[in-house]
Protein backbone atom coordinates (compact mmCIF):
# COMPACT_ATOMS: atom_id res chain seq x y z
CA UNK A 1 0.00 0.00 0.00
CA UNK A 2 1.38 3.92 -0.83
CA UNK A 3 2.49 5.41 2.41
CA UNK A 4 -0.55 8.14 2.65
CA UNK A 5 -2.88 5.53 1.88
CA UNK A 6 -0.84 3.57 4.96
CA UNK A 7 -1.26 6.68 6.64
CA UNK A 8 -4.95 7.33 6.29
CA UNK A 9 -6.23 3.69 6.81
CA UNK A 10 -3.74 2.52 9.61
CA UNK A 11 -4.58 -0.53 11.35
CA UNK A 12 -6.56 1.07 14.20
CA UNK A 13 -8.98 2.56 11.94
CA UNK A 14 -9.54 -0.09 9.94
CA UNK A 15 -10.37 -2.67 13.27
CA UNK A 16 -12.37 0.63 14.74
CA UNK A 17 -14.47 0.29 11.13
CA UNK A 18 -14.70 -3.72 11.41
CA UNK A 19 -16.20 -3.45 15.36
CA UNK A 20 -16.94 -0.43 16.02
CA UNK A 21 -17.57 0.57 19.77
CA UNK A 22 -20.42 2.08 21.82
CA UNK A 23 -22.13 1.36 18.20
CA UNK A 24 -25.57 1.00 20.01
CA UNK A 25 -29.08 3.31 21.21
CA UNK A 26 -29.04 4.67 24.49
CA UNK A 27 -32.54 4.52 25.39
CA UNK A 28 -32.79 7.85 27.83
CA UNK A 29 -29.87 10.33 26.16
CA UNK A 30 -29.72 13.35 28.10
CA UNK A 31 -28.26 14.83 25.05
CA UNK A 32 -28.67 13.62 21.71
CA UNK A 33 -28.09 15.10 18.25
CA UNK A 34 -27.87 13.92 14.10
CA UNK A 35 -25.37 14.61 11.21
CA UNK A 36 -25.43 14.08 7.73
CA UNK A 37 -23.18 14.40 5.24
CA UNK A 38 -24.52 15.11 1.54
CA UNK A 39 -21.70 14.93 -0.13
CA UNK A 40 -21.85 11.21 0.84
CA UNK A 41 -24.79 10.55 2.04
CA UNK A 42 -23.04 9.60 5.52
CA UNK A 43 -25.67 9.55 8.59
CA UNK A 44 -24.63 9.62 11.86
CA UNK A 45 -26.63 9.77 15.54
CA UNK A 46 -24.94 10.95 18.67
CA UNK A 47 -26.06 9.73 22.32
CA UNK A 48 -25.13 11.32 25.38
CA UNK A 49 -25.96 10.67 28.80
CA UNK A 50 -24.60 13.76 31.26
CA UNK A 51 -25.02 13.38 35.11
CA UNK A 52 -25.66 16.65 36.99
CA UNK A 53 -21.59 17.20 37.78
CA UNK A 54 -21.39 17.24 34.10
CA UNK A 55 -19.64 13.94 33.40
CA UNK A 56 -20.58 12.65 30.33
CA UNK A 57 -21.17 8.79 31.62
CA UNK A 58 -22.29 7.41 28.49
CA UNK A 59 -22.02 7.70 24.93
CA UNK A 60 -22.66 6.12 22.01
CA UNK A 61 -23.37 6.53 17.60
CA UNK A 62 -25.72 4.85 15.40
CA UNK A 63 -25.65 5.25 11.80
CA UNK A 64 -23.79 4.75 8.57
CA UNK A 65 -20.23 6.10 6.60
CA UNK A 66 -17.23 5.19 6.08
CA UNK A 67 -14.24 3.56 7.45
CA UNK A 68 -12.75 6.72 8.19
CA UNK A 69 -16.10 8.12 9.56
CA UNK A 70 -17.40 5.03 11.58
CA UNK A 71 -13.51 4.50 13.39
CA UNK A 72 -13.56 8.64 14.10
CA UNK A 73 -17.43 8.11 15.89
CA UNK A 74 -16.08 5.08 17.24
CA UNK A 75 -12.52 6.60 18.81
CA UNK A 76 -14.58 9.31 19.70
CA UNK A 77 -17.28 7.60 21.58
CA UNK A 78 -13.77 5.43 23.39
CA UNK A 79 -12.03 8.68 24.52
CA UNK A 80 -14.60 11.31 25.71
CA UNK A 81 -16.35 8.37 28.26
CA UNK A 82 -16.05 9.69 31.47
CA UNK A 83 -14.79 13.03 30.90
CA UNK A 84 -16.02 16.28 31.55
CA UNK A 85 -17.84 18.35 29.25
CA UNK A 86 -15.50 21.07 29.32
CA UNK A 87 -12.82 18.01 28.43
CA UNK A 88 -14.71 17.20 25.79
CA UNK A 89 -14.48 20.57 23.94
CA UNK A 90 -10.86 20.81 24.09
CA UNK A 91 -10.81 17.05 23.39
CA UNK A 92 -12.87 18.33 20.11
CA UNK A 93 -10.74 21.54 19.18
CA UNK A 94 -7.03 19.33 19.36
CA UNK A 95 -8.97 17.28 17.03
CA UNK A 96 -10.22 19.65 14.63
CA UNK A 97 -6.91 21.27 14.25
CA UNK A 98 -4.98 17.80 13.88
CA UNK A 99 -7.60 16.93 10.83
CA UNK A 100 -7.73 20.47 9.61
CA UNK A 101 -4.32 22.13 10.44
CA UNK A 102 -2.30 22.81 7.43
CA UNK A 103 0.41 20.34 6.41
CA UNK A 104 4.01 20.87 7.52
CA UNK A 105 2.65 22.33 10.90
CA UNK A 106 3.43 19.46 13.71
CA UNK A 107 0.25 18.60 15.09
CA UNK A 108 -0.51 18.90 18.75
CA UNK A 109 -1.12 15.57 19.57
CA UNK A 110 -0.83 15.55 23.69
CA UNK A 111 -4.14 14.26 25.19
CA UNK A 112 -5.25 12.97 22.12
CA UNK A 113 -3.65 9.58 22.63
CA UNK A 114 -5.23 7.28 19.52
CA UNK A 115 -6.55 10.08 18.09
CA UNK A 116 -3.69 10.99 16.65
CA UNK A 117 -3.94 8.32 13.87
CA UNK A 118 -6.38 10.99 12.10
CA UNK A 119 -3.26 12.90 11.67
CA UNK A 120 -3.06 11.45 7.76
CA UNK A 121 -6.49 12.73 6.93
CA UNK A 122 -4.60 16.39 6.51
CA UNK A 123 -3.13 14.74 3.20
CA UNK A 124 -6.78 14.30 1.81
CA UNK A 125 -8.79 17.45 1.94
CA UNK A 126 -12.14 15.85 0.71
CA UNK A 127 -12.02 13.30 3.25
CA UNK A 128 -11.32 16.08 6.49
CA UNK A 129 -15.61 15.69 6.64
CA UNK A 130 -15.52 11.90 7.20
CA UNK A 131 -13.26 12.31 9.85
CA UNK A 132 -14.91 15.45 11.43
CA UNK A 133 -18.70 14.28 10.82
CA UNK A 134 -19.24 12.86 14.25
CA UNK A 135 -17.46 15.38 16.38
CA UNK A 136 -19.37 18.13 15.00
CA UNK A 137 -22.21 16.23 15.74
CA UNK A 138 -21.29 15.42 19.12
CA UNK A 139 -20.70 19.46 20.23
CA UNK A 140 -24.03 20.09 18.79
CA UNK A 141 -25.13 17.19 21.16
CA UNK A 142 -23.36 18.37 24.09
CA UNK A 143 -25.26 22.24 23.35
CA UNK A 144 -28.84 20.63 22.72
CA UNK A 145 -28.78 21.91 19.50
CA UNK A 146 -31.35 19.99 17.56
CA UNK A 147 -30.90 21.21 14.18
CA UNK A 148 -29.10 18.75 12.35
CA UNK A 149 -25.12 18.85 11.44
CA UNK A 150 -24.77 19.13 7.51
CA UNK A 151 -21.15 18.74 6.38
CA UNK A 152 -20.38 19.70 2.56
CA UNK B 1 -10.30 -16.91 -15.44
CA UNK B 2 -13.47 -16.84 -16.44
CA UNK B 3 -13.93 -18.73 -19.57
CA UNK B 4 -16.39 -16.11 -20.55
CA UNK B 5 -14.45 -12.81 -19.77
CA UNK B 6 -11.55 -15.04 -21.93
CA UNK B 7 -13.89 -15.15 -25.05
CA UNK B 8 -14.96 -11.60 -24.56
CA UNK B 9 -10.74 -10.94 -24.59
CA UNK B 10 -10.51 -12.78 -27.70
CA UNK B 11 -12.86 -10.50 -29.40
CA UNK B 12 -9.98 -7.81 -30.09
CA UNK B 13 -12.45 -4.89 -31.04
CA UNK B 14 -11.03 -5.16 -34.16
CA UNK B 15 -13.64 -3.12 -35.55
CA UNK B 16 -12.23 -0.19 -33.70
CA UNK B 17 -8.99 1.35 -33.84
CA UNK B 18 -8.72 1.75 -29.77
CA UNK B 19 -5.23 3.30 -29.54
CA UNK B 20 -5.76 5.60 -32.44
CA UNK B 21 -8.51 7.35 -30.66
CA UNK B 22 -6.87 7.25 -27.11
CA UNK B 23 -4.13 9.48 -29.24
CA UNK B 24 -6.68 11.78 -29.97
CA UNK B 25 -7.46 12.67 -25.98
CA UNK B 26 -4.40 14.71 -24.82
CA UNK B 27 -5.47 14.00 -20.90
CA UNK B 28 -5.49 10.02 -21.29
CA UNK B 29 -1.17 10.82 -21.09
CA UNK B 30 -1.99 12.06 -17.61
CA UNK B 31 -0.48 9.86 -14.56
CA UNK B 32 -2.17 10.80 -11.29
CA UNK B 33 -0.56 9.47 -7.85
CA UNK B 34 2.65 8.44 -10.58
CA UNK B 35 0.16 5.57 -12.19
CA UNK B 36 -1.77 6.28 -15.95
CA UNK B 37 -4.84 7.85 -15.46
CA UNK B 38 -7.82 5.23 -16.05
CA UNK B 39 -10.95 7.75 -16.27
CA UNK B 40 -13.79 5.62 -16.13
CA UNK B 41 -16.18 8.96 -14.82
CA UNK B 42 -17.61 8.89 -18.15
CA UNK B 43 -21.36 9.18 -16.47
CA UNK B 44 -19.99 12.43 -14.65
CA UNK B 45 -18.53 13.71 -17.77
CA UNK B 46 -16.46 12.82 -20.72
CA UNK B 47 -12.70 14.11 -21.64
CA UNK B 48 -12.44 16.42 -24.54
CA UNK B 49 -10.69 15.35 -27.71
CA UNK B 50 -8.15 17.26 -29.36
CA UNK B 51 -10.43 18.00 -32.34
CA UNK B 52 -12.71 19.83 -29.70
CA UNK B 53 -10.54 21.68 -28.04
CA UNK B 54 -8.59 22.91 -31.41
CA UNK B 55 -11.77 24.13 -32.99
CA UNK B 56 -12.57 25.98 -29.62
CA UNK B 57 -9.65 27.62 -29.62
CA UNK B 58 -9.63 28.13 -32.98
CA UNK B 59 -12.80 30.50 -32.52
CA UNK B 60 -10.93 32.20 -29.66
CA UNK B 61 -7.86 32.87 -31.23
CA UNK B 62 -8.99 34.10 -34.67
CA UNK B 63 -12.60 34.88 -34.89
CA UNK B 64 -14.21 35.55 -31.30
CA UNK B 65 -16.75 37.80 -31.43
CA UNK B 66 -20.56 38.47 -30.78
CA UNK B 67 -23.34 36.48 -33.04
CA UNK B 68 -26.23 37.93 -34.44
CA UNK B 69 -25.42 41.50 -34.75
CA UNK B 70 -21.99 43.31 -36.13
CA UNK B 71 -22.10 43.34 -39.75
CA UNK B 72 -18.48 42.98 -39.24
CA UNK B 73 -16.65 40.21 -40.91
CA UNK B 74 -15.44 38.51 -37.56
CA UNK B 75 -19.49 38.85 -36.40
CA UNK B 76 -20.14 37.20 -39.36
CA UNK B 77 -18.20 34.52 -39.33
CA UNK B 78 -18.78 33.88 -35.63
CA UNK B 79 -22.72 33.98 -36.41
CA UNK B 80 -21.99 31.16 -39.05
CA UNK B 81 -20.30 28.64 -36.90
CA UNK B 82 -22.87 29.34 -34.30
CA UNK B 83 -25.60 28.79 -36.20
CA UNK B 84 -23.39 25.36 -38.09
CA UNK B 85 -23.16 23.98 -34.73
CA UNK B 86 -26.84 24.21 -34.91
CA UNK B 87 -27.21 22.53 -37.93
CA UNK B 88 -25.05 19.96 -36.78
CA UNK B 89 -27.08 19.61 -33.73
CA UNK B 90 -30.55 19.18 -35.57
CA UNK B 91 -28.90 16.41 -38.19
CA UNK B 92 -27.88 14.55 -35.35
CA UNK B 93 -31.00 13.96 -33.49
CA UNK B 94 -32.89 14.48 -37.03
CA UNK B 95 -35.28 17.47 -35.91
CA UNK B 96 -37.03 18.61 -38.37
CA UNK B 97 -35.88 22.33 -38.13
CA UNK B 98 -32.77 23.98 -36.85
CA UNK B 99 -35.45 26.44 -35.05
CA UNK B 100 -36.22 23.50 -32.81
CA UNK B 101 -33.23 23.40 -31.31
CA UNK B 102 -32.58 25.72 -28.19
CA UNK B 103 -29.18 26.07 -26.79
CA UNK B 104 -29.11 26.23 -23.07
CA UNK B 105 -26.05 25.59 -20.41
CA UNK B 106 -26.70 21.92 -19.88
CA UNK B 107 -29.82 19.49 -19.57
CA UNK B 108 -30.86 20.97 -16.21
CA UNK B 109 -31.84 24.19 -17.83
CA UNK B 110 -33.39 22.88 -20.28
CA UNK B 111 -35.54 20.74 -17.87
CA UNK B 112 -35.94 24.17 -16.27
CA UNK B 113 -37.05 26.17 -19.22
CA UNK B 114 -39.69 23.54 -19.68
CA UNK B 115 -41.25 23.48 -16.40
CA UNK B 116 -41.14 27.28 -15.94
CA UNK B 117 -42.34 28.24 -19.57
CA UNK B 118 -44.82 24.96 -20.17
CA UNK B 119 -45.12 24.11 -17.18
CA UNK B 120 -46.56 27.33 -15.79
CA UNK B 121 -48.89 27.71 -18.29
CA UNK B 122 -50.43 24.45 -18.35
CA UNK B 123 -50.25 22.56 -15.07
CA UNK B 124 -53.07 23.53 -13.01
CA UNK B 125 -54.60 22.62 -9.21
CA UNK B 126 -55.24 18.92 -9.47
CA UNK B 127 -52.84 18.01 -12.56
CA UNK B 128 -50.39 15.42 -12.10
CA UNK B 129 -47.06 14.89 -13.93
CA UNK B 130 -45.62 11.41 -13.63
CA UNK B 131 -41.82 10.97 -13.43
CA UNK B 132 -39.87 7.77 -12.46
CA UNK B 133 -37.77 6.51 -9.65
CA UNK B 134 -34.53 6.77 -11.22
CA UNK B 135 -34.81 10.11 -11.96
CA UNK B 136 -31.58 12.33 -11.70
CA UNK B 137 -32.47 15.54 -8.81
CA UNK B 138 -32.57 17.63 -12.35
CA UNK B 139 -35.34 16.04 -13.68
CA UNK B 140 -37.76 15.62 -9.96
CA UNK B 141 -36.75 18.99 -8.65
CA UNK B 142 -38.31 21.41 -11.28
CA UNK B 143 -41.48 19.28 -11.77
CA UNK B 144 -41.37 19.35 -7.49
CA UNK B 145 -41.26 23.44 -7.78
CA UNK B 146 -43.91 23.67 -10.46
CA UNK B 147 -45.67 21.33 -8.18
CA UNK B 148 -45.61 22.98 -5.15
CA UNK B 149 -46.76 26.51 -6.81
CA UNK B 150 -49.70 25.17 -8.68
CA UNK B 151 -50.69 22.48 -6.00
CA UNK B 152 -50.35 19.86 -8.24
CA UNK B 153 -49.57 15.99 -8.02
CA UNK B 154 -46.04 14.67 -8.99
CA UNK B 155 -46.28 11.27 -9.08
CA UNK B 156 -43.59 8.40 -9.59
CA UNK B 157 -43.67 5.73 -11.43
CA UNK B 158 -41.93 2.37 -9.20
CA UNK B 159 -39.19 0.47 -10.09
CA UNK B 160 -38.38 -4.02 -9.53
CA UNK B 161 -35.11 -5.09 -8.06
CA UNK B 162 -33.22 -5.08 -11.57
CA UNK B 163 -33.79 -1.48 -11.82
CA UNK B 164 -36.42 -1.68 -14.25
CA UNK B 165 -39.42 0.32 -15.15
CA UNK B 166 -42.85 -1.44 -14.15
CA UNK B 167 -44.84 -0.91 -16.99
CA UNK B 168 -48.07 -2.04 -15.85
CA UNK B 169 -47.44 0.56 -12.85
CA UNK B 170 -47.42 3.47 -15.17
CA UNK B 171 -50.16 2.26 -17.32
CA UNK B 172 -52.23 2.37 -14.08
CA UNK B 173 -51.05 5.66 -13.09
CA UNK B 174 -51.64 7.46 -16.00
CA UNK B 175 -55.27 9.49 -16.66
CA UNK B 176 -57.07 12.77 -17.31
CA UNK B 177 -55.55 14.51 -14.84
CA UNK B 178 -51.99 13.39 -16.07
CA UNK B 179 -50.46 16.49 -17.90
CA UNK B 180 -47.34 15.74 -18.69
CA UNK B 181 -44.51 13.08 -18.74
CA UNK B 182 -40.67 13.68 -17.87
CA UNK B 183 -38.43 10.59 -17.87
CA UNK B 184 -34.95 9.49 -18.06
CA UNK B 185 -33.63 7.66 -21.36
CA UNK B 186 -30.83 6.11 -19.62
CA UNK B 187 -30.45 5.86 -16.08
CA UNK B 188 -26.69 7.74 -14.92
CA UNK B 189 -26.64 5.62 -11.79
CA UNK B 190 -27.97 1.84 -13.25
CA UNK B 191 -27.13 2.30 -16.57
CA UNK B 192 -30.52 1.18 -17.18
CA UNK B 193 -32.50 1.85 -20.84
CA UNK B 194 -35.48 2.65 -20.40
CA UNK B 195 -38.71 1.66 -22.85
CA UNK B 196 -39.04 5.42 -23.89
CA UNK B 197 -41.10 4.72 -26.90
CA UNK B 198 -43.53 2.92 -25.33
CA UNK B 199 -43.89 5.68 -22.49
CA UNK B 200 -44.09 7.92 -25.31
CA UNK B 201 -46.77 6.26 -27.30
CA UNK B 202 -49.06 5.71 -23.88
CA UNK B 203 -48.67 8.84 -23.31
CA UNK B 204 -49.72 10.07 -26.45
CA UNK B 205 -53.23 8.23 -26.65
CA UNK B 206 -53.65 10.71 -23.60
CA UNK B 207 -52.56 13.43 -25.84
CA UNK B 208 -50.01 13.83 -22.86
CA UNK B 209 -46.38 15.23 -24.16
CA UNK B 210 -43.42 13.45 -22.99
CA UNK B 211 -39.58 15.15 -22.31
CA UNK B 212 -36.99 12.82 -22.48
CA UNK B 213 -33.93 13.30 -19.93
CA UNK B 214 -31.21 12.09 -22.50
CA UNK B 215 -27.98 13.47 -20.90
CA UNK B 216 -26.95 10.27 -20.49
CA UNK B 217 -28.70 8.31 -23.78
CA UNK B 218 -26.89 10.97 -26.17
CA UNK B 219 -23.39 9.51 -26.22
CA UNK B 220 -24.57 5.75 -26.93
CA UNK B 221 -27.75 5.40 -28.49
CA UNK B 222 -28.59 6.63 -32.07
CA UNK B 223 -31.75 9.41 -30.98
CA UNK B 224 -34.14 10.24 -33.81
CA UNK B 225 -36.73 12.51 -31.77
CA UNK B 226 -39.32 12.00 -35.17
CA UNK B 227 -39.05 8.79 -35.04
CA UNK B 228 -39.26 8.27 -31.20
CA UNK B 229 -41.54 11.58 -31.58
CA UNK B 230 -40.98 12.70 -28.12
CA UNK B 231 -41.91 16.27 -27.33
CA UNK B 232 -39.06 17.49 -25.55
CA UNK B 233 -35.66 16.03 -25.05
CA UNK B 234 -33.20 17.41 -23.24
CA UNK B 235 -28.92 16.64 -23.04
CA UNK B 236 -25.60 17.99 -22.15
CA UNK B 237 -22.67 18.70 -24.42
CA UNK B 238 -20.12 17.41 -22.12
CA UNK B 239 -20.99 14.28 -21.67
CA UNK B 240 -21.11 14.20 -25.49
CA UNK B 241 -17.06 14.67 -25.39
CA UNK B 242 -17.67 18.36 -26.10
CA UNK B 243 -17.39 21.31 -23.71
CA UNK B 244 -19.42 21.83 -20.14
CA UNK B 245 -21.75 24.76 -19.95
CA UNK B 246 -23.69 24.24 -23.06
CA UNK B 247 -26.42 22.26 -23.60
CA UNK B 248 -29.59 21.39 -25.63
CA UNK B 249 -33.46 21.23 -25.74
CA UNK B 250 -35.26 19.77 -28.66
CA UNK B 251 -39.02 20.97 -28.52
CA UNK B 252 -41.85 20.33 -31.00
CA UNK B 253 -41.94 23.36 -32.95
CA UNK B 254 -45.68 23.86 -32.35
CA UNK B 255 -45.02 23.36 -28.46
CA UNK B 256 -41.67 25.86 -28.62
CA UNK B 257 -44.44 28.37 -30.85
CA UNK B 258 -46.68 28.51 -27.86
CA UNK B 259 -44.59 28.78 -24.89
CA UNK B 260 -43.49 31.92 -23.74
CA UNK B 261 -40.39 32.73 -23.38
CA UNK B 262 -37.87 31.77 -20.41
CA UNK B 263 -35.65 34.71 -20.00
CA UNK B 264 -36.00 38.17 -21.36
CA UNK B 265 -32.81 40.62 -22.76
CA UNK B 266 -30.93 40.72 -25.36
CA UNK B 267 -31.14 38.16 -28.45
CA UNK B 268 -34.75 36.86 -27.64
CA UNK B 269 -36.48 40.58 -29.12
CA UNK B 270 -37.76 41.64 -32.25
CA UNK B 271 -38.61 44.99 -31.21
CA UNK B 272 -38.68 46.90 -28.05
CA UNK B 273 -40.51 49.83 -26.67
CA UNK B 274 -40.47 50.72 -22.89
CA UNK B 275 -44.28 50.09 -23.42
CA UNK B 276 -44.08 46.35 -24.73
CA UNK B 277 -41.66 43.84 -26.39
CA UNK B 278 -42.25 41.62 -29.59
CA UNK B 279 -40.59 38.19 -29.12
CA UNK B 280 -38.22 37.24 -31.70
CA UNK B 281 -38.73 33.92 -33.57
CA UNK B 282 -37.65 30.56 -32.93
CA UNK B 283 -35.05 29.63 -31.30
CA UNK B 284 -33.88 32.96 -30.52
CA UNK B 285 -37.02 33.69 -28.62
CA UNK B 286 -35.64 31.31 -26.05
CA UNK B 287 -31.80 32.52 -25.79
CA UNK B 288 -31.66 35.58 -24.18
CA UNK B 289 -28.31 37.39 -23.55
CA UNK B 290 -24.68 36.48 -25.44
CA UNK B 291 -24.68 32.84 -25.90
CA UNK B 292 -21.78 30.33 -24.83
CA UNK B 293 -20.48 30.70 -28.75
CA UNK B 294 -17.06 28.56 -28.43
CA UNK B 295 -18.93 26.05 -25.98
CA UNK B 296 -21.86 25.72 -29.14
CA UNK B 297 -18.87 25.38 -31.69
CA UNK B 298 -17.23 22.76 -29.38
CA UNK B 299 -20.56 20.71 -28.90
CA UNK B 300 -20.44 20.65 -33.20
CA UNK B 301 -16.96 19.59 -33.38
CA UNK B 302 -17.43 17.05 -30.75
CA UNK B 303 -20.58 15.48 -32.67
CA UNK B 304 -18.61 15.64 -35.88
CA UNK B 305 -15.70 13.93 -34.02
CA UNK B 306 -18.69 11.04 -32.82
CA UNK B 307 -19.94 10.48 -36.24
CA UNK B 308 -16.24 10.06 -37.72
CA UNK B 309 -15.95 6.87 -35.28
CA UNK B 310 -19.66 6.07 -35.48
CA UNK B 311 -22.17 5.89 -32.76
CA UNK B 312 -22.96 2.35 -33.39
CA UNK B 313 -19.38 1.56 -32.83
CA UNK B 314 -19.06 3.55 -29.92
CA UNK B 315 -22.13 1.45 -28.08
CA UNK B 316 -20.70 -1.43 -29.39
CA UNK B 317 -17.24 -0.76 -27.62
CA UNK B 318 -19.02 0.53 -24.19
CA UNK B 319 -21.48 -2.62 -24.63
CA UNK B 320 -17.84 -5.30 -24.89
CA UNK B 321 -16.74 -3.22 -21.49
CA UNK B 322 -19.63 -3.12 -19.61
CA UNK B 323 -20.02 -6.95 -20.28
CA UNK B 324 -16.33 -7.59 -19.45
CA UNK B 325 -16.26 -5.41 -16.50
CA UNK B 326 -19.96 -7.23 -14.97
CA UNK B 327 -18.63 -10.38 -15.22
CA UNK B 328 -15.17 -9.80 -13.96
CA UNK B 329 -16.72 -8.39 -10.86
CA UNK B 330 -19.35 -10.58 -10.18
CA UNK B 331 -16.61 -13.06 -8.61
CA UNK B 332 -15.38 -10.73 -5.46
CA UNK B 333 -16.78 -11.61 -1.98
CA UNK B 334 -19.48 -8.90 -1.24
CA UNK B 335 -19.81 -7.35 -4.41
CA UNK B 336 -23.33 -6.46 -5.24
CA UNK B 337 -24.27 -4.96 -8.36
CA UNK B 338 -26.87 -2.18 -8.44
CA UNK B 339 -28.77 -1.67 -11.52
CA UNK B 340 -29.29 -5.59 -13.74
CA UNK B 341 -31.34 -4.21 -16.16
CA UNK B 342 -31.92 -6.00 -19.30
CA UNK B 343 -30.64 -3.00 -21.86
CA UNK B 344 -28.08 -1.31 -20.33
CA UNK B 345 -25.55 1.71 -21.17
CA UNK B 346 -22.03 1.82 -20.03
CA UNK B 347 -22.60 2.44 -16.16
CA UNK B 348 -21.96 -0.40 -13.95
CA UNK B 349 -22.71 0.51 -10.11
CA UNK B 350 -21.84 -1.54 -7.49
CA UNK B 351 -21.93 -1.92 -3.71
CA UNK B 352 -19.46 -3.58 -1.17
CA UNK B 353 -21.13 -5.71 1.77
CA UNK B 354 -18.26 -3.95 4.11
CA UNK B 355 -16.49 -1.43 2.59
CA UNK B 356 -17.97 1.96 1.80
CA UNK B 357 -17.97 3.59 -1.70
CA UNK B 358 -16.10 6.49 -0.21
CA UNK B 359 -12.97 4.29 1.12
CA UNK B 360 -13.67 2.14 -1.96
CA UNK B 361 -13.22 5.67 -4.13
CA UNK B 362 -9.80 6.68 -2.22
CA UNK B 363 -8.03 3.40 -2.88
CA UNK B 364 -9.07 3.41 -5.98
CA UNK B 365 -7.84 7.02 -6.66
CA UNK B 366 -4.39 5.52 -5.37
CA UNK B 367 -4.18 3.14 -8.62
CA UNK B 368 -4.76 5.75 -10.91
CA UNK B 369 -8.87 4.85 -12.18
CA UNK B 370 -11.03 7.58 -11.37
CA UNK B 371 -14.79 6.54 -10.43
CA UNK B 372 -17.86 8.07 -9.11
CA UNK B 373 -18.89 7.82 -5.27
CA UNK B 374 -21.74 8.27 -3.59
CA UNK B 375 -25.62 9.04 -4.62
CA UNK B 376 -25.23 10.46 -7.93
CA UNK B 377 -27.88 12.94 -7.53
CA UNK B 378 -30.09 10.28 -7.32
CA UNK B 379 -30.99 9.98 -3.55
CA UNK B 380 -34.63 8.50 -3.88
CA UNK B 381 -32.77 6.18 -5.93
CA UNK B 382 -30.20 5.42 -2.95
CA UNK B 383 -33.60 5.00 -0.49
CA UNK B 384 -35.44 2.65 -3.25
CA UNK B 385 -32.29 0.11 -2.57
CA UNK B 386 -31.87 1.06 0.70
CA UNK B 387 -28.12 2.05 0.46
CA UNK B 388 -26.69 5.37 1.21
CA UNK B 389 -24.26 5.60 -1.68
CA UNK B 390 -22.65 3.13 -4.81
CA UNK B 391 -19.61 3.44 -6.39
CA UNK B 392 -19.64 3.42 -10.24
CA UNK B 393 -17.63 2.97 -12.73
CA UNK B 394 -18.79 4.22 -16.53
CA UNK B 395 -17.46 3.21 -19.63
CA UNK B 396 -16.26 6.01 -22.81
CA UNK B 397 -15.15 5.84 -26.14
CA UNK B 398 -11.43 5.52 -25.29
CA UNK B 399 -11.46 2.75 -22.34
CA UNK B 400 -9.82 -0.15 -22.75
CA UNK B 401 -10.02 -3.99 -21.29
CA UNK B 402 -6.67 -3.43 -19.69
CA UNK B 403 -8.54 -0.76 -17.75
CA UNK B 404 -11.11 -2.36 -16.48
CA UNK B 405 -8.56 -5.07 -15.24
CA UNK B 406 -6.70 -2.12 -13.23
CA UNK B 407 -10.08 -1.47 -11.86
CA UNK B 408 -10.62 -4.67 -11.01
CA UNK B 409 -7.02 -5.55 -9.66
CA UNK B 410 -7.76 -2.05 -7.65
CA UNK B 411 -10.79 -4.10 -6.25
CA UNK B 412 -9.32 -7.34 -4.97
CA UNK B 413 -6.32 -5.01 -2.82
CA UNK B 414 -8.92 -2.92 -1.37
CA UNK B 415 -10.88 -6.61 -0.39
CA UNK B 416 -7.36 -7.91 1.07
CA UNK B 417 -7.45 -4.72 3.52
CA UNK B 418 -11.03 -4.16 4.23
CA UNK B 419 -11.41 -8.28 3.96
Amino acid sequence: MEQELRELYQQVILDHNKSPRNFRLIEHPTNHAEGYNPLCGDNITVYLSINDKGIIEDISFQGSGCAISKASASLMTSMLKGKTVAEAENIFNKFHSLVTDKLGDTPDIEDLGKLAVFAGVREFPVRVKCASLAWHTMMNALHNKNEKVVTE
Amino acid sequence: MHTEIAAIKKNDFSFYDIQKIRNDFPILKTLVHDKPLVYLDNAATTQKPQYVIDKMNYYYENYNSNVHRGVHALSQKATEAFEGARIIIKNFINALGKNEIIFTRGTTESINLVASTYGRANIKEGDEIIISTMEHHSNIVPWQMLCTEKNAKLRVIPINDNGEIIFEEFEKMINEKTKFVSIVYASNTLGTINPVKEIINLAHNYNIPVLLDAAQAINHLKIDVQQLDCDFLAFSGHKLYGPTGIGILYGKVNFLEAMHPYQGGGDMISKVTFEETTYNELPHKFEAGTPDIAGAIGLGAAIEYIEKIGLENIAHHENLLLDYATKAVSDLQGLKIIGTAKDKIGVLSFHFENVHPHDVGTFLDFEGVAIRTGHHCTQPLMRRFNIPATSRASFGMYNTIEEVDVLVHGLKKILEVFG
